[in-house]
């Protein structure tokens, strides 16, 4: 099963390469990691999507709440969370097939944000499983090349991670 | 305005140190240069690890964390051993390492290694000083970490080019983390769910770990067991906490424990787990355990407390907290029939059977440990050796210190050095094989040079004992790369060398009377024993 887990750490040296370095350790398998900063600048947020069972994402809460860097753990539950990841596509493209890409785009809440003689980039953020569907209905074109960030996530309503 | 070397050396004094393990090189030199103003005591080493094991020692005996110090490079690596050690077994020292100058990290000159990143998975912390300014509340910090809660190893590595730096220096009086707050009380009503579980228990044992030596609660350990006439058996890092021979006591458990351990253990209905990690070596098959066992878990590291073992009754804290509320709030009991049941198969001494020519490793170590003071820390090292000191050693209210969950061969003699050092008034033995010897004999110049009276016992049986051993058990007898005969030294002539007296015994009358002149001797002593290359470990 899958986990959102979300984490503020103290924004020091090494403090990424700690929490990675306890998943491989561990033995945990990451799916995605994303960081950044928060409103104050000496706290990351970090974002973590693992596979595990729940006595996995147990002892990783109590692994990662170890690490000294660490102010807070949280593990989002599916129902109460709001997640989005960005990708960037370069697709195959040709002047004809321009209109009918990006009538797909409008709907799937896509934009174009470049384009060339014989290619279009586009931008979608939106769920991992929001994302691999409109990856399907682009597909056709020829795909040239994707990127993508790892999952943020954060609850739904009024609550924070802080409480 | 004071150089930053100088300013690290004031934030030992000023953390109370007395005495530093370590061996130097250039990135190190600004701090040792002002070293010599001071009137902390240095001790040398001979190789790098052993300053840790010396530190870790120290810290044992001393209950306060003490500090090994290397150079950058070759000088940190040398320590990495030592730190995993201590790491393994909650050990609080504070490593000093020197690095290549700033400007120079990162592009691979000469000695330079990334020591913070290789020993990551087994530091609490680490720090790498890159502002100068920040030092003494780094310092401040890593004593604060490596001492409190879980304690453990905590690494500070200091570029030479900071050391020289000019800095306003001020000692912090307290630290500031915000993240880092270990629990001490107990939940209360946890403790009350202990306390109703442990009086509704036929046949409850105490299982007691390192974790209540470290927590400095032997003796609350003790009331409540007493008050409660609950049994009590130990794990190889909780040996030392009960008197062997206690009548509550009931050894240690494990793959390589007691009979009257082990059958406590299968036949306990509710176990109370205490500063123990439930290790494999302690535990084999935790699972089935559980099945047949109510667990109650106290630890101050709430991730060990389900890590290995389902756990029917967490309880997070200090042990020497919690162990005071316990007491307070449980009734006395009695529990005649299961003390009567286990006290039987205590009280089958096993027989032991004398080698033509060879010292007997077990009733040696018994008689040894008659002679020897209450007050003596006996270090032990990894191998056989080990065992036989854990299962035949009389502990009457000395310590004992061993690499229980690394199992580092060559931990027994820097370890008793700095056992030594925190002690001087203990006699602190080290036993070790004729293998580990060979892997720490190096510090018998370290302990010549300090005039320290430690006292050796080296076991030898011209094998890698426990490992032919498993090779017999397991591998159809294929003896391979565990015969050091050939190889071995003249040990006596080798330590006289040193000018370490020495004697070699092959039977027990002999072996008697060699007891006679460690224990009288003022000065250091090795005592090789031969010992039957066949001798199994339990
Ligand atoms: C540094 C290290 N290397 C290897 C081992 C594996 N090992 C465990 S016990 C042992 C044999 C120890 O031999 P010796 O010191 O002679 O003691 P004995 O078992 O014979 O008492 C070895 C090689 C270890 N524990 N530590």
């Amino acid at each position: 099963m899958k986990h959102t887990i979300s984490i503020l750490v103290e924004n020091h040296a090494g403090v990424l390469s700690r929490i990675s370095g306890l998943f491989s350790r561990r033995g945990f398998n990451i799916d995605s990691l994303a960081v950044g900063v928060t409103d104050d600048p000496k706290v990351s947020r970090v974002t973590i999507v693992a596979d595990g069972d729940e006595h996995t994402v147990e002892q990783l809460e109590k692994q990662l709440n170890k690490l000294i860097d660490t102010i807070k753990v949280k593990a989002l539950e599916p129902d109460e969370l709001l997640s989005r990841e960005l990708q960037l596509i370069k697709i195959n493209a040709s002047s004809q097939q321009r209109s009918e890409i990006l009538t797909i785009c409008e709907i799937m809440g896509a934009r174009i944000i470049d384009i060339s003689p014989n290619t279009m980039t586009l931008e979608i953020s939106d769920t991992t499983m929001h994302l691999a569907r409109f990856e399907e209905l682009i597909k056709p074109y020829g795909i040239k090349e994707i990127v993508r960030t790892g999952v943020i996530a954060i609850q739904k309503g009024a609550d924070t991670i802080k409480k | 305005m004071i150089k930053a070397a100088e300013a690290m050396v004031k934030c030992l004094e000023n953390e109370g140190v007395k005495v530093v393990f370590g061996y130097p090189g250039a990135a190190i030199c600004p701090f040792y240069d002002e070293l010599t103003h001071s009137d902390i005591h240095h001790v040398l080493v001979r190789r790098e690890d052993n300053a840790g094991h010396a530190a870790s020692g120290y810290a044992r005996i001393s209950g306060k964390p003490a500090v090994c110090i290397a150079t950058s490079g070759p000088g940190a690596t040398n320590l990495l051993t030592a730190i995993a050690t201590a790491y393994a077994d909650s050990i609080p020292i504070v490593c000093i390492t020197g690095q290549v100058s700033t400007d120079q990290i990162g592009c691979d000159v000469f000695q330079e290694v990334d020591i913070t990143g290789a020993a990551e998975p087994f530091v609490k912390y680490s720090y790498l000083i890159k502002d100068a300014a920040q030092l003494p509340r780094i310092f401040k910090e890593a004593f604060y970490l490596a001492g409190s809660g879980r304690k453990g190893p905590v690494l500070i590595d200091v570029p030479v080019d900071i050391q020289q730096t000019m800095i306003d220096f001020d000692y912090p009086e307290s630290v500031e983390l915000r993240t880092y707050k270990p629990t001490v009380k107990g939940n209360t009503m946890q403790i009350k769910k202990v306390c109703e579980a442990l009086k509704a228990a036929e046949r409850p044992l105490i299982c007691a770990g390192g974790g209540v030596i470290a927590a400095d609660a032997c003796r609350e350990l003790r009331d409540f067991a007493e008050k409660t006439r609950i049994p009590v058996v130990s794990t190889m890092m909780g040996l030392g906490i009960f008197p062997t021979e206690h009548p509550l006591y009931m050894g240690m458990l494990g793959m390589h424990g007691v009979r009257t351990a082990n059958e406590a253990v299968s036949k306990c209905d509710t176990m109370l787990l205490i500063g123990a990690r439930v290790g494999d070596r302690a535990v084999c098959s935790p699972k089935f355990l559980a099945e047949t066992t109510k667990i109650i878990h106290i630890d101050v590291d709430p991730a060990e407390i389900g890590k290995n073992i389902h756990v029917d009754i967490p309880l997070v804290g200090d042990c020497k907290n919690i162990l005071g509320e316990l007491s307070a709030h449980i009734d006395n009991a009695e529990r005649k029939d299961w003390l009567e049941e286990l006290s039987r198969v205590k009280n089958t001494v096993p027989h032991e059977d004398e080698t033509q020519g060879y010292v007997n490793p077990k009733m040696f170590i018994r008689k040894l440990s008659a002679k020897l003071p209450e007050n003596t820390v006996c270090v032990a090292d990894v191998g056989q050796n080990q065992i036989w000191t854990c299962n035949n050693f009389n502990f009457k209210g000395g310590r004992f210190l061993t690499s229980g969950g690394m199992g580092t061969m060559g931990y027994s003699i820097p370890a008793a050095i700095g056992a030594k050092m925190a002690s001087l008034e203990s006699e602190v033995v080290a036993v070790c094989g004729d293998g580990s010897f060979q892997m720490q004999m190096m510090e018998l110049a370290t302990i010549v040079q300090e005039k320290l009276p430690v006292k050796i016992i080296l076991m030898r049986n011209n094998r890698l004992g426990m490992v032919r051993e498993l090779q017999t058990n397991q591998y159809g007898d294929n003896q391979t790369a565990v015969h050091i005969a050939d190889g071995n030294p003249d040990f006596v002539a080798l330590a006289k060398s040193y000018g370490i007296n020495a004697e070699r015994v092959c039977t027990m009358a002999e072996a008697e009377a060699a007891i006679e002149h460690l224990c009288e001797s003022a000065e250091p002593y090795l005592l090789e024993c031969n010992v039957w290359r066949n001798e199994s470990t339990l």
